[in-house]
């Protein structure tokens, strides 16, 4: 007997490779007893993963090949979203340099830790942005969620981080528990786990199955549990607000853009020929996330249970290009999932720095008067509350237009005109954030804490300058992008249409 | 040329805000200044006798999209450009001189009146129906800012009242706009927002009635007119004086000149259906903005109401759906802009005599300020549409085209003239007449004040002796974007009424 060893495409698998060395370098990095050293040593490892992994995936941009045997796709789409999901976890490692949960005041420091967590999570997201194969979407799924789990909780001096943490593993589990049961029902159905031989399968009518049917409700719940879509949204604001903020800047940025990438994977390619099945439930979901999730961030004073609200709203849009399953429905969502990443993670940054710099926490009282005492992060923030809020001029804007126009093109106009009228609702509390900066004078604020003890006042507020520094630095870049690909679109526009062309093909 | 008109205020908002502090003003005045200076070559390189657009930009902005970057100006829209640079000159002078804003915030308040600039220009020039959305939307970031962080009183609640109003219209006007192109495409297979091609390409009567009723939605709001005009008054009272004057004077006419431009020309059945539910709006607002006009007692709220009751008539003009109302809805635009910019400079200066906005608290300043009281009289007889003022031959435009299409409206709509007179003179009487209240003195205009005064009632006077400057440039492209509806207006009223046979069979009529 002749045993013939499987080709392995070296190159595709390349930023996994890249990704899953570094996770375990870091974790070596992040024995160094000293907090310092571990801080920058640890942290160069870590960025230059993400770059390395970056720099691979833009090396193989074009490419359009299936991996491993058919379970993974390696294609623009793929390689799109996980570039979005590399630059927030980029943007994240500097954001906790300074967190309690990782420069715990009393313990060890954890860099290592959150860092390896953080990678691993980016792992799953690369690897889930490519299945094409039930199984490996589903551990894909987990390899991206456990890691999230932890870091939410990794605040252990706090309780609602570790609430945060449970609650996020609880309701995490239950999601993946349906999605796990309506998965095992469309390989029931269909005989197949592979993407390609559901479609075969599924070929026509499907209400005729209830199996298949079973299993499309199941799995739809399961991935609106992940992407915090209402009804199955209720974590969302709980978990956002007690998990780190750099954790929920990631987690609502990344997890969004790679579920998202498999939901259009699953829904538009597997089961692509039973469209007819899912789409309306589909814009049923995507319409009840849109209201719910405007009225739920209305008189929310917590800035990150605002933003958790925000995005379940937010959600609903996108959710509104997966149902209008086309070509340019796609290079929406892309590009949406691109700007919502440009928007969302200065709005996260100015919230990290404002919790260390006032006694207020995450809430909106922090921010007053942010204005006249830090014009530039209150530029920042300002420039992201409209750009969520979808005013020209910023890459909202042009998205809210891209997600508009294949809605209104599959005749789905009464989603896009609930699109504009969410739009109008959330102003009303994206705006308030922004009255908040300009219009209400400061507070008085009580004197800073207390410096930690052991550490040389005068050197730890000098490092402390430089790490603000960096977050300012990387919040104004996020801002200023936000406004000139709003006025400038066409590169990002070009960056997600290949994306869409990717799998249009496919439909 | 446009590039420059447009471009040239935002310029210099981002220049002050790089500017020394006390330098930021001036260079937000000479932004405004050069502004006014191209627009003035502008209309006066203007060719009055052809109808189509002049100065045109057509750029590619995003292609996958259809959208692109088109600029042009014509008859209807290069007064409006004209206008919209005098009252920014006017406002940003106005804020210099006086040395607004107190609290030091300088450059954010220049910087914020220029961005407004920009985008009020942006949205008379734009010839792409995405691109005049955009400006739509993007002139209310700056009002935001600048009534929120620099107003008085209730402001923060004011104007977000006014932001969530006015985008609740413009966002279903967002997607209007882009139903619009893809219905549009689907016929023709090619995806294009410019107005130009809409035109050429109509939509079919039923997609056309409703994508028409979320545009008025928006415009009416931004007017505003009467019952969705609930975010003026707070507005109104809480922002800054020269934010007041842009906002009454400039903003209000984008709403009107976006009927002109986009709706009558691209939705011209669904015009006709809903001819007179707007010509009832449009008298409501008269009547009813004529009656709050004078039973307010706070200046501010006196010539907002009346604002409101100006561009009922500019809106009844429109509506007529005769190129005699449209000739004159286009020429009361400029002089109620002209005219409502000069009151808010008269209250201004009267508030920083008496520091009070309240009608029962003024009186007198006639007595010392003869120069002053000429001034404000001149603008209160234009106010009041008396005949010699250009006000008066613009509504008579306006009646006259309203009395060919629907008689019965237009004479409940002519008692809002008798009741401009009231509230006209009694503004006039209240504040300038009566005794002085202790403590006031009675003072002539000071310089400062006249520089900005002054010119604004010149432009009034100007009108007043040639109003064919603006009605000739006008006529042609009036004719342009009316005739067609009034074409199919009358053929549907004289289908109906069956006395005579329409010539054109194949004009829908319902």
């Amino acid at each position: 007997m002749t045993f013939e060893a499987p080709h392995i495409d070296y190159a595709g698998i390349s930023p996994v490779i890249a990704l899953t060395a570094g996770l375990v370098v870091v974790l070596v990095g992040g024995l160094l007893a000293s907090g310092r050293a571990q801080r920058i040593v640890v942290s160069i490892l870590g960025l230059g993963t993400l770059a390395a992994a970056a720099g691979l995936c833009i090396w193989q941009w074009g490419e359009s090949k299936d991996l491993v045997a058919g379970a993974l796709r390696l294609d623009d789409l793929a390689l799109a979203v996980t570039l979005i999901a590399i630059a927030a976890a980029a943007f994240c490692i500097p954001l906790s340099w300074r967190e309690e949960s990782v420069e715990r005041p009393l313990g060890p420091t954890g860099h290592g830790e959150f860092q390896a967590l953080l990678i691993c999570s980016v792992l799953g997201m690369t690897l889930i942005a490519q299945a094409q194969n039930l199984i490996a979407f589903f551990v894909a799924l987990e390899l991206l969620s456990i890691p999230l789990y932890v870091l939410c909780g990794s605040a252990l001096r706090r309780e609602e981080s570790l609430e945060s943490g449970l609650k996020y593993l609880i309701i995490g589990s239950i999601g993946s528990a349906t999605l796990l049961y309506g998965l095992a029902f469309i390989y029931g159905a269909s005989g197949s786990t592979d993407f390609g031989a559901i479609r075969t399968a599924v070929g026509g009518s499907v209400l005729d199955d209830p199996l298949l049917l079973i299993g499309i409700a199941l799995s739809a719940a399961g991935l609106a549990f992940k992407l915090s879509i209402a009804p199955f949204h209720q974590w969302t604001p709980d978990v956002y607000e007690g998990a780190p903020t750099p954790v929920t800047a990631f987690m609502a940025v990344a997890t969004k853009a790679a579920v998202f990438c498999v939901l259009v994977r699953f829904f538009e390619v597997a089961l692509g020929p039973a469209i007819d099945d899912w789409q309306p439930a589909l814009a049923a979901l995507a319409a009840v996330s849109i209201v719910v999730g405007n009225a739920g961030a209305l008189g929310q004073d917590s800035l990150k249970r605002l933003l958790g609200y925000s995005g379940v709203a937010q959600a609903g849009y996108m959710l509104v290009a997966v149902v209008a399953a086309s070509e340019a429905g796609i290079s929406a969502l892309v590009f949406y999932l691109a700007g919502y990443a440009l928007m969302n993670l200065p709005a996260f940054a100015v919230i990290t720095i404002r919790e260390r710099e006032t006694p207020f926490g995450d809430n909106i009282r922090a921010v007053e008067g942010l204005g006249r005492e830090r014009p530039a992060l209150a530029t920042a923030l300002t420039v992201s509350m409209l750009a969520l809020a979808g005013l020209p001029g910023t890459v909202g804007f042009i998205g809210k237009l891209f997600l508009i126009e294949p809605a209104v093109d599959a005749d789905y106009t009464w989603l896009a005109v609930l699109i504009a009228i969410g739009s109008a609702i959330s102003l009303a509390y994206y705006l308030r954030v922004a009255a908040a900066i300009w219009m209400r004078p400061g507070r008085e604020r009580a004197a800073p804490a207390p410096a930690i003890a052991g550490a040389s006042q005068e050197a730890d507020a000098a490092a402390d300058g430089t790490r603000c520094r960096v977050i300012i630095g990387l919040t104004l870049l996020a801002a200023a992008a936000t406004v000139f690909f709003g006025v400038i679109p066409s590169p990002l526009v070009d960056w997600a249409a290949n994306a869409g062309e990717a799998i249009g093909s496919l439909l | 040329m446009l590039n420059v008109i447009l471009w040239a205020p935002l310029a210099a908002g981002v220049l002050l805000l790089i500017a020394p502090r006390p330098a930021a003003r001036w260079i937000g005045v000479a932004g405004a200044l050069v502004t006014l200076g191209f627009a003035v070559a502008l209309v006066l390189d203007f060719d009055s006798a052809a109808p189509g657009l002049q100065h045109v930009v057509d750029e590619s902005w995003i292609p996958d999209l259809g959208v692109r970057y088109a600029l042009g100006v014509d008859g209807i829209s290069v007064f409006l450009v004209l206008l919209t640079a005098v009252l920014w000159t006017a406002g940003t002078l106005f804020s210099a001189l006086r040395s607004y804003p107190e609290d030091g915030r300088t450059r954010f308040y220049y910087f914020l009146l220029a961005l407004g600039e920009t985008a009020a220009l942006g949205a008379f020039c734009a010839q792409d129906l995405l691109l005049f959305v955009l400006f739509f939307d993007l002139m209310l970031v700056p009002f935001f800012f600048l009534i929120g962080a620099f107003g008085s009183g209730e402001r923060i609640a004011a104007t977000t009242k006014m932001i969530v109003y006015t985008l609740v219209g413009s966002l279903l006007m967002l997607v209007g706009a882009i139903a619009t192109a893809i219905l549009v495409a689907q016929d023709t297979g090619e995806l294009s927002f410019s107005i130009a091609d809409l035109r050429a390409n109509l939509l079919s009567a039923g997609s056309q009635e409703w994508i028409f009723c979320f545009f008025a939605a928006a415009f009416l709001v931004k007017m505003p007119a009467f019952p969705i005009h609930g975010w003026m008054p707070d507005a109104y009272r809480a922002a800054p004086l020269p934010v007041v004057l842009l906002l009454s004077g400039v903003l209000s006419k984008v709403g009107a000149y976006g009927f002109l431009r986009v709706v009558l020309p691209v939705y011209p059945e669904a015009t006709v259906t809903f001819q007179e539910v707007v010509m009832v709006i449009a008298v409501a607002s008269i009547l009813y903005g004529s009656v709050m006009a004078f039973t307010q007692t706070n200046v501010r709220l006196v010539a907002g109401y009346s604002s409101v009751a100006q561009l009922g008539f500019i809106t009844l003009g429109v509506f007529s759906l005769r190129d005699d109302g449209a000739d004159g809805a286009v020429l009361q635009m400029v002089n109620h802009g002209l005219v409502v910019a000069a009151i808010f400079v008269v209250i201004g200066i009267l508030y920083a005599r008496t520091r009070t906005e309240d009608l029962t608290e003024m009186g007198g300043q006639a007595m010392r300020a003869p120069v002053l009281a000429a001034l404000f009289l001149v603008v209160t007889l234009a106010t009041l549409a008396m005949p010699g003022s250009a006000n008066f031959i613009g509504e008579f435009y306006i009646l006259n085209g309203a009395f060919q299409s629907k008689i019965a409206l237009a004479f409940v709509a002519a008692i809002g003239i008798a009741l401009a007179a009231f509230y006209a003179l009694r503004l006039y009487q209240r504040t300038m007449h009566n005794r002085l209240p202790d403590g006031v003195e009675s003072r002539e205009i000071s310089l400062r004040d006249s520089v900005v005064l002054a010119p604004l009632v010149a432009c009034i006077v100007a009108l007043a002796l040639w109003p064919g400057v603006i009605l000739d440039r006008g006529e042609a492209s009036v004719d342009q974007n009316v005739g067609a509806v009034t074409a199919l207006a009358t053929d549907c009223s004289a289908y109906s009424s069956a006395t005579v046979e329409p010539a054109n069979t194949a004009v829908h009529c319902e």
